[in-house]
């Protein structure tokens, strides 16, 4: 912040004049400084608290039979045992202490007897203006897709926000298929949005008239991530089952 | 599509630089598409020439400023001190428009006096301030960014010349008194927004 | 004139005959951005004000010991920190305002009539005063970006403030919330001002030709 003062300072005044603005201004900039950091500490713990009541909320609407949510995390130790020899990637572990943020997260959800009921997982990918962030629930047993809920989004309103709104389109997303191939490494069919009503197979997504580029970038966001990390899933698939 | 077993690292920001100039140019043009620079748009856009040296003094400020906010960002988030960010990047931005006054009243006078008055309204002008916040938001790197701040600058220059063009077409015409003014200058800027909402298949 | 009256005045001000969006057209960005919703413009507006009123005091509490040349600078240091502080604020009262409203709360910070605000008024003035020509001025800019954001909404989604107004068979004017739809909006708006305004400078004058009229009237 120095250098703005400097920058100042510097046309034509004498030494002293220069510190006393030079020490006017940090004054100001501490004081300021102080301010925030109180501000932000004082609404740091409800900030947190808002933004997991989010997830939780958005986590149960994807996955409605859901009771409680365990978050996993790819494991940071080196690969151990039989299962995770290096062509069957990473495993994954419960998430002990802080999110660190930008890693894979899977969010497992239990029914009250301790089943698992199915994971929920996180996606985005360019939409119509901008970048659109989805959470989808996955359900290992029947291998589809079972709730999708649009987290962020700048689509423009009244055409393209109809992928949050809009209910025909939502019903897409309470059966989608996205099974695994034999090999157990790739989609056995890609997810993809066709034109609206033109739905014939259990991987296709109805689009909506009117928001075509959008309904397709939710097909695209989808398909990349359940390709990405379907796999990781279904090799996971125990050690998910395994946490009550 | 993707490697099969490879995890993606987190939401990190996989845009193509072809993809991100073109966006930040004409699909979400800042002035017409997310509203930023509208004082000077309204202000500095009544003759061509002033609208491009406006422009390009904008899209100098743009791409230094967005360099070093990069830089700060990464700074900031080494000591964890996310919560400065807002008024890092300001102080940032007025030091960098500050600068580029020196530097040119030094080297170029004649620049200076056409440019002069408008550098230090640039420090207002919050698509500079936008630029630096979208860039860390959406988590580019550093060449991504770079791309994205000209881009935007570019974009900026182009609503400004098409409009100051237009303005000066209107000049000559016979405009009802009530009209006159920012009014009008509002209506042709809603109806050039309408036209570049033409420009969003491209990213499809 | 008694002091009080000035104070009133400097007030008053601010909500029309000065009003910062519709006459100085200052902080058209976020009027223009963020006036989708009644609910999106009246949260703009209120953060607006509570950065405008808080800046402004502190503002004025220290222009006797900030130096001239270095005035600006630190004026964007005081505006950046409670643009900062009311964001941290919105995050902790609702995350859905904050979403709606996303980088435009730290784009308050560059919205010209704050520092504006600052610069030809609350440097100049003590504290009290500049507290009062903040809050005008903030309630105009609020009463403005409310304007933009009921007619967008209204027309746009058919709603006002998510309540549905016109049942289901109504047919948005999707265009009022899109960008275009805000400069039109702006823009009608402006004429509507302009309208208004001429009525009453010519009210005014009809008025003043009465009163050199029967100048004989006891004064007040």
């Amino acid at each position: 912040m120095n250098e703005s003062q400097n920058a100042i300072a510097l046309e034509g005044t004498s030494p002293r004049v220069a510190a006393v603005m030079i020490s006017v201004l940090a004054g100001i900039a501490a004081f300021c400084g102080l301010l925030i950091v109180l501000t932000f500490e004082a609404t740091l713990p409800t900030i947190k608290k808002n933004q997991a009541e989010y997830l939780r909320q958005s986590i149960f609407e994807v996955l409605p039979n859901a009771h409680t949510v365990r978050k996993f995390q790819r494991s940071d130790a080196p690969s151990q045992g039989l299962e995770s020899t290096r062509e069957s990637g990473p495993i994954l572990v419960p998430l002990v202490g802080e999110e660190s943020g930008d890693e894979l997260m899977v969010y497992a959800t239990y029914d009250p007897s301790g089943e698992l009921v199915g994971v929920a997982l996180e996606a985005s990918g360019q939409g119509y203006q901008d970048v659109i962030k989805v959470l989808y629930g996955y359900q290992p047993s029947s291998q589809q897709i079972v709730g999708m809920k649009v987290l962020a989004s700048k689509e423009t309103p009244g055409l393209g926000d109809k992928i949050e709104l809009d209910p025909t389109f939502r019903r897409n997303f309470l059966q989608l298929d996205a099974k695994l191939d034999d090999t157990g490494q790739v989609l056995a069919n890609e997810i993809v949005t066709v034109k609206a009503g033109a739905k014939k197979n259990g991987w296709e997504i109805d689009g909506i008239t009117g928001a075509t580029i959008s309904s397709k970038a939710i097909g695209r966001i989808l398909n990349a991530s359940a390709a990405d990390r379907l796999p990781v899933i279904a090799r996971n698939l125990s050690r998910l089952e395994a946490e009550k | 599509m993707r490697g099969v077993a490879q995890l993606r690292v987190g939401d990190m920001n996989t845009d193509s630089l072809g993809f991100i100039f073109i966006s930040a140019t004409v699909i979400n043009n800042f002035v017409l598409a997310y509203f930023l620079g509208i004082c000077p748009f309204l202000g500095v856009s009544a003759k061509i020439d002033t609208a491009m040296r406006m422009g390009i003094a904008v899209t100098f400020v743009m791409l230094v400023s967005s360099m070093a906010a990069f830089g700060i960002h990464i700074v900031l988030v080494a000591i964890d001190a996310l919560y400065l960010q807002l008024i890092a990047y300001i102080v940032v931005i007025a030091t960098t428009v500050q600068l580029v006054e020196m530097i040119i009243k030094k080297y170029s006078p004649a620049l200076f006096r056409t440019l002069g008055i408008f550098l230090p309204l640039i420090t207002t002008n919050c698509a500079i301030l936008g630029v630096a916040l979208w860039q860390t938001s959406r988590q580019y790197d550093f060449l991504q960014s770079v791309v994205f701040a000209i881009g935007a600058g570019l974009g900026f220059c182009l609503a400004l010349i098409i409009m100051a063009g237009l303005r000066e077409e209107l000049e000559l015409s016979d405009v009802p008194g009530i009209v006159d003014g920012a009014a009008l200058t509002l209506i042709v800027a809603g109806i050039l927004s309408t036209a570049f909402m033409g420009f969003g298949g491209l990213g499809g | 004139m008694s002091p009080n009256d000035l104070t009133m005045d400097d007030f008053l001000k601010g909500l029309w005959d000065e009003n910062p969006v519709f006459v100085h057209l200052l902080g058209m960005c976020p009027v223009l951005a963020v006036s989708n919703t009644v609910i999106n413009a009246l949260s703009m507006g209120l953060a607006t004000l509570f950065v405008l009123i808080l800046s402004s005091a502190l503002i004025s509490m220290l222009r006797r010991i900030i130096p001239k040349q270095v005035r600006i600078a630190a004026f964007i240091l005081i505006i950046a920190t409670f643009v900062t502080v009311a964001e941290y604020v919105i995050q902790a009262i609702s995350l859905e305002i904050h979403r709606g409203l996303g980088a435009f709360i730290s784009l308050i910070v560059v919205n010209c009539m704050i520092l504006g605000q600052a610069e030809s008024f609350a440097s100049k003035n003590n504290v009290v005063t500049s507290v009062l020509a903040a809050t005008g001025a903030g309630v105009g800019f609020i009463f403005a970006i409310f304007c933009m954001g009921a007619v967008r909404e209204v027309l746009g989604s058919g709603t006002f403030a998510g309540i549905d107004l016109f049942g289901p068979h109504y047919q948005p004017w999707v265009i009022m919330i899109l960008p275009g739809g805000g400069f039109f909006v702006l823009g009608a708006l402006l004429l509507v001002t302009n309208r208004i305004n001429g009525w009453l400078v010519a009210r005014k004058e009809v008025l003043e030709q009465e009163v050199a009229g029967s100048s004989a009237t006891p004064g007040r």
